[in-house]
């Protein structure tokens, strides 16, 4: 039977210098940033609740300074009209559908619980009382934090808007073969 | 004590995700490089989202410690 017994120096014997422990590699100063890639938000939906998502999302990406376009399109544009238009299209059918869902980021429904407002009414205060900002201020924060929105160029076209129905400070409207270049350009790509 | 060298101060107190990124991402902007910046929080989500967001900014968290449920941080702009 072998039993590995712990080195004893002999009595009298030079101690042995004890084996210094590896030491760790020197943590740079300023750690250098991670490797960012570039986001793609896809906002399709213009429920309460994913519009929200979208400007959260947005917004943060912003902040870590991440590069982050969000293309708007079909129900998700309805959001981006001005809060202040009430009817929107050119033909009776465009204005009918604006009447019938009013635009704006502040008029949004939810899709579950919604009880002819009473739903968004209760989670918006909620949101104020938990101090959530509400998606109209995480969208200007978005904006300010140099993310770029850009309108559905079919879309527009199906609402019957134009660049004056949406807010401020949207980029150029563009179509599919503008995401699909961006996915293939290496961007992120997320769907809500 | 870092805490004569801090030039500003930022109170996240009370406010949730991303607010606290959010306000500190603005607060950084008016910083030179090298300052250090002051941000109480009582997200709890914060404590990771503050390493996320300094690992994608490159800005260092120099220190962190929590009392009775108040982050505090102290981030050096880069």
């Amino acid at each position: 039977m072998t039993v590995t017994l712990e080195r004893e120096a002999p009595v009298g014997a030079p101690v042995a210098p004890a084996t210094p422990l590896p030491t760790p590699e020197p943590e740079p100063e300023h750690a250098p940033a991670a490797q960012l890639h570039d986001i793609l938000i896809i906002s399709y939906s213009g429920e309460l609740e994913k519009v929200w998502a979208t400007m959260l999302l947005a917004s943060t990406a912003g902040a870590m300074g991440i590069k982050c376009k969000v293309f708007v399109t079909f129900w998700g544009l309805q959001a981006f009209v001005k809060d202040t238009k009430r009817i929107t299209g050119q033909n009776w059918m465009q204005k009918m559908l604006s009447i019938m869902q009013r635009p704006g980021i502040s008029h949004r429904k939810l899709s579950k619980m919604n009880f002819f407002g009473m739903g968004p009414w209760m989670i918006g205060r909620l949101a104020r009382q938990y101090k959530d900002a509400s998606p109209k201020e995480l969208l200007e924060i978005a904006q300010s934090m140099g993310v770029e929105f850009i309108p559905c160029q079919m879309t527009m076209e199906l609402y019957g808007l134009t660049r004056d129905d949406l807010i401020e400070g949207m980029g150029e409207p563009v179509g599919a073969a503008t995401v699909i270049g961006l996915m293939n350009d290496g961007w992120s790509p997320l769907f809500i | 004590m870092t805490t004569a060298l801090i030039a500003q101060k930022l109170d996240a107190r009370g406010l949730n995700c991303p607010m606290p990124i959010v306000k500190t991402a603005i607060a950084i902007k008016s910083l030179t490089a090298g300052d250090l910046l002051e941000v109480l929080a009582t997200d709890p989500g914060a404590v990771k989202d503050f390493a996320a967001w300094s690992k994608s900014t490159g800005n260092e968290v120099v220190e962190q410690s929590a009392d009775q449920g108040v982050y505090r941080f102290v981030i050096r702009r880069k």
